[in-house]
């Protein structure tokens, strides 16, 4: 039997705000543990919250950008459990009446544009990090807890690891252009819960399913699909029942293993948190909102599309990178030609970048140097190659890319009098070829152009080369 | 006369004209708390010498010829779940103990700006929970009239101190009457304000939506002159309303022709002490007499009030004192296998029973399935009650009770019967949960010498309607009771 995979992904994002989310304190990554942190993101007794209105405010943006309704007033709740890292005891949360609600995020398919409707997002505070490596025992770092998260909640609209890739990557590029987080995956600043179920292709009624915790990544969100349908499609296979659970992914092993069932799940007991007052959105607030919105991915990759001449690949790669796409947008607007940026970005400028595994803001890779390098090469003062050559100098920060070029003695050999001194010489070197190629063989020519780059040490145009060679046979 | 039997509007006078220094002032407290706390036990901890300490900075400031604020320079008593930096506070649990808070609360932020030497750290019931201070971890507060019986509670210590003379004035919290009932049972003057008018920052919460910090004074103009320092927005407390505060000293008129008087008469009926009842009538002939209207009305639901308030109460507190949990702060169980053996020993360990009970209590009603059959409905009810009593101030300026049941009771009485506990505060909760403004003020005292508290219900923002009409009461003399005994000691 053929079995169709259903999919709904639950993504927490971290906001970008410069303060927490009820207190002041620093949001910044990576401050010395338990630096970042009062007597209110703490819990200590008598500490009240105070709402971070641009929490509000950019949860609104995120809505207005997936095409949510936004709720004219939000109420926020409690979710009571106990755990170290949860330093009250109690997640202020949003229960009935989150921020957001509805709306959908467009995705390409291979089947076409297809619409992933969302439920709703809603805003809450992050915990802390358990530290267990630290002698004996657990300590508690409470620096992250309190920075302010949005969870973005899909309808199971996803039907494959591939959709759901596809969705993460559109929803972190929406998030990325609105500005709302930084994405960080390395510093657990996105993550994700992803909830599957399989059924009978054509079935109507959506299969058992599990929720799988601990996906870091889009990678693992992608091997986590593939390998929790694969499991439930056996225990279907089996004559068993898949058991409604909360599973935890493990990115080592590549499996996902039980972590509590149905009958075990908290009862959270949520009740509206009432140390804080509804939040009161009204329309004038939405549109002052919505006039900050960028342009966002899908009309970008239609615009560079349409305007800029790119293949509907290409244009989905860059708009789906806003640090990419703010580099080839900037590149292009110094003059460079859409089509050759698009094609460094996606070439070598990708490349360095996984192989050193850096965003591109961490290099130092300027618009101006990528379109200087660029017209370098139009102009034939360097070759393609020596461009790729000097490309890592760029981002080591390396800006003067003529001055670059000049010191690695990369500058071709342009001029035709000192062209033709080496032309004349491999005539003369090259007898049988210059036959071959007189006799009819017009390949000859390729081996004499590089003859030609090898006596100028590869700094002649071969073009001109190319040129040369054929006037003094023809 | 001593310094401590004065009123603190009477010794500001003196410290103005320079008759007395506040260091005189606080030491006359100081000698008057070693004198009579072996009997009364109102403090957990005394604190001296930053009191003396402060009180030299106000002298300074009065030799200087500096303006005072009204309450600067005298000394006070401030309730043990209030946030004090650098000073123990326990809220009376074994579970903070030895917890020394790195901040202070917004009132204890202003009592340091105004100079006000505080005492001492008052005895409660644990967390705020009870009415009678027995609950406390550490010791029974015992009632300056009869040492027998109870102060009331939770604010019992604080009630106590000022009804001993201990200090000028207190600072206590109300949650369920808990500022009201041990003011009717030490005979001082409690308010309650209106929720959201004093920061509830840094007050150790038991139920968020119901708490209120409040005053305890020796007579009106006082409570007027606190409730003036304490009550104002504050930009830390999201539930703090910002709006004109006004001078409450200005309402402190002794005039109330034509003021309108509502009687529940469910609050007269089965349950309230005969002697209750007829000290509260011969109050609202007072009234008459003075003047204003009285007639009884029906306030309906008055069953519901004390469920509603226990389901709501007990709701919130179980999420408030989730945290104490032994992995940050306060007591932690000294031995344990894993992390949920360490929260079951050090929640087992560190809290009393009746906090116990509560938060059980508080999350079987929120829990799933029962949420909608207590929570919500509770929550609903609330929304009726409220309205109820928008209703009522439709026709009256004010609503007179009794504060209390009954006057102050022994000890050990009710402390196994939560129930009879419970329906102590049968005539305050309401105010609560209405979220309305409530003083109670002697009004007599029974056969037993024991005093009597009316308590005086005003509309959300109504204080000064209140103090007008406590001022009144009180310029009259009606309000005047003997002072506490200290009877029956060595007894208990």
């Amino acid at each position: 039997m053929n079995y169709e995979t259903v999919i709904g992904l639950e993504v927490h994002a971290e906001l970008k705000t410069k303060t927490k989310i009820y207190c002041g304190c620093s949001t910044e990554f990576g401050g010395e543990v338990n630096t970042h942190t009062c007597p209110i993101c703490v819990g200590f007794p008598g500490v009240l919250p105070v709402l971070n209105k641009q929490v509000v405010e950019y949860a609104i943006k995120a809505g207005l950008a997936t095409n949510c309704n936004i709720t004219p007033v939000g109420k926020q709740d409690r979710k009571n459990y106990f755990y170290p890292d949860l330093p009250k005891a109690y997640q202020t949360s949003q229960y009935d009446l989150p921020i957001c609600v509805g709306g959908y995020v467009e995705i390409e398919t291979e089947d076409g544009p297809k619409k992933i409707r969302l439920t709703r997002i809603h805003i809450e505070e992050d915990a802390g990090k358990l530290l267990h490596d630290f002698g004996e025992g657990t300590l508690v770092d409470y620096n992250r807890g309190g920075v302010p998260l949005i969870e973005i909640v899909s309808e199971p609209d996803l039907r494959s690891s591939q959709e759901a890739h596809t969705f993460l990557e559109q929803l972190k590029a929406i998030l990325e252009y609105t500005d709302v987080s930084d994405c960080k995956m390395q510093e657990g600043s996105l993550r994700c819960d992803v909830n599957v179920s399989v059924r009978p292709e054509g079935a109507t009624e959506f299969g058992i399913r599990t929720e799988m915790k601990n996906v870091n990544s889009f990678r693992a969100a992608v091997r986590a699909i593939e390998y929790e349908s694969k499991r439930q499609i056996a225990v279907l296979e089996n004559g068993d029942e898949v058991t409604q659970e909360t599973r935890r992914w493990d990115e080592a092993s590549g499996k996902s293993v039980p972590m509590r069932s149905k009958e075990d799940a908290q009862d959270y007991r949520y009740f509206p948190e009432p140390d804080l007052v509804n939040i009161v959105i009204d329309d004038e607030w939405v549109a002052r909102v919505r006039e900050t919105l960028p342009e966002l991915p899908q009309a970008r990759i239609k615009r560079y599309i349409a305007d800029l001449g790119l293949t509907d690949y290409d244009a989905g790669l860059i708009a789906s990178n806003k640090k990419l796409a703010v580099l080839f947008e900037e590149t292009v607007a110094l003059g460079a030609k859409p089509k050759a940026v698009s094609n460094w970005i996606l070439g070598d400028v990708s490349r360095i970048l996984n192989e050193r595994d850096i965003e591109l803001d961490e290099s130092k890779l300027t618009p101006q140097a990528l379109a200087s390098l660029i017209e370098l090469i139009e102009k034939g003062t360097i070759s393609n190659n020596a461009g790729k050559k000097v490309l890592p100098d760029i981002f080591d920060g390396c800006d003067d890319v003529t001055k670059l070029v000049e010191e690695k003695g990369l500058v071709q050999i342009s001029d035709d009098s000192a062209l033709m001194e080496i032309v004349t010489q491999v005539l003369a070197d090259n007898e049988k070829s210059v036959n071959d190629y007189k006799g009819g063989n017009e390949r000859a020519i390729g081996f004499l152009v590089g003859q030609c780059m090898k006596a100028s040490k590869g700094k002649g145009n071969p073009q001109k080369f190319n040129e040369l060679l054929k006037q003094n046979l023809g | 006369m001593e310094l401590y039997t004065k009123t603190a509007h009477e010794l500001h006078k003196m410290l103005v004209d320079k008759d007395v220094t506040s260091v005189e002032i606080t030491e006359s407290f100081i000698d008057r708390i070693n004198e009579v706390e072996p009997k009364v036990d109102a403090f957990i901890a005394t604190t001296f010498e930053t009191a003396l300490e402060t009180a030299s900075k106000a002298d300074e400031k009065i030799q200087k010829g500096e303006e005072i604020s009204a309450l600067e320079g005298l000394p006070m008593a401030l309730k043990d779940n209030m946030s004090t930096k650098g000073v123990a506070t326990t809220s009376a649990s074994k579970m903070l103990e030895n917890y020394v808070p790195p901040y202070d609360a917004t009132v204890v932020k202003i009592l340091k700006e105004n100079n006000i030497p505080i005492l001492g750290k008052t005895n409660m019931d644990e967390f705020a929970m009870g009415s009678s201070t027995e609950t406390s971890y550490f010791k029974k507060t015992k009632n300056p009239y009869d040492l027998q019986r109870i102060p009331g509670g939770s604010s019992g210590g604080s009630a106590a101190s000022v009804s001993a003379n201990e200090a000028v004035f207190a600072l206590g919290s109300d949650t369920g009457g808990s500022i009201r009932q041990p003011a009717s049972c030490c005979g001082v003057v409690g308010l309650k304000p209106t929720y959201g008018t004093v920061s509830r920052f840094g007050l150790f919460a038991f139920a968020s939506s119901l708490d209120q910090i409040g005053p305890f004074a020796k007579d009106v103009t006082d409570a007027a002159n606190i409730f003036n320092l304490i009550s104002g927005h504050d930009s830390f407390d999201s539930t703090s309303i910002n709006m004109e505060y006004p001078d409450y000293t200005s309402s402190l008129k002794a005039d109330v022709k034509g003021l309108k008087i509502g009687v529940p008469q469910e609050f007269l009926g089965d349950g309230i002490n005969v002697e209750v009842k007829n000290a509260i009538l011969k109050a609202c002939d007072n009234y008459k007499a003075l003047g204003a209207e009285v007639e009884t009305f029906s306030l309906p639901l008055t069953d519901y009030f004390i469920p509603i308030y226990y389901v709501i109460c007990c709701a919130e507190a179980s999420s408030n004192l989730a945290r104490y949990d032994g992995v940050k702060y306060g007591y932690r169980a000294d031995k344990f296998s894993d992390l949920t053996d360490l929260y079951k020993k050090t929640r087992s360990q560190g809290f009393g029973a009746e906090v116990k009970r509560r938060i059980m209590l508080g999350t079987y009603v929120l829990s799933s399935g029962y949420y909608d059959a207590y929570y919500k409905k509770a929550q609903q009810m609330r929304t009726i009650i409220r309205n109820n009593f928008a209703d009522a101030f439709k026709k009256y300026d004010l609503i007179l009770t009794p504060t209390a049941p009954t006057t102050a009771f022994k000890m050990g009485e009710k402390i196994d019967d939560p129930v009879q506990m419970y329906l102590a505060d049968i005539c305050t909760v309401v105010v609560n949960i209405a979220g309305l403004p409530g003083m109670s003020m002697p009004c007599g005292v029974d056969s037993e010498g024991l005093p009597i508290g009316m308590q005086l219900i005003g509309n959300s923002f109504a204080e000064p309607t209140i103090f007008r009409a406590g001022f009144a009461f009180e310029q009259a003399g009606f309000s005047k009771i003997p002072l506490p005994t200290f009877k029956n000691g060595g007894a208990n």
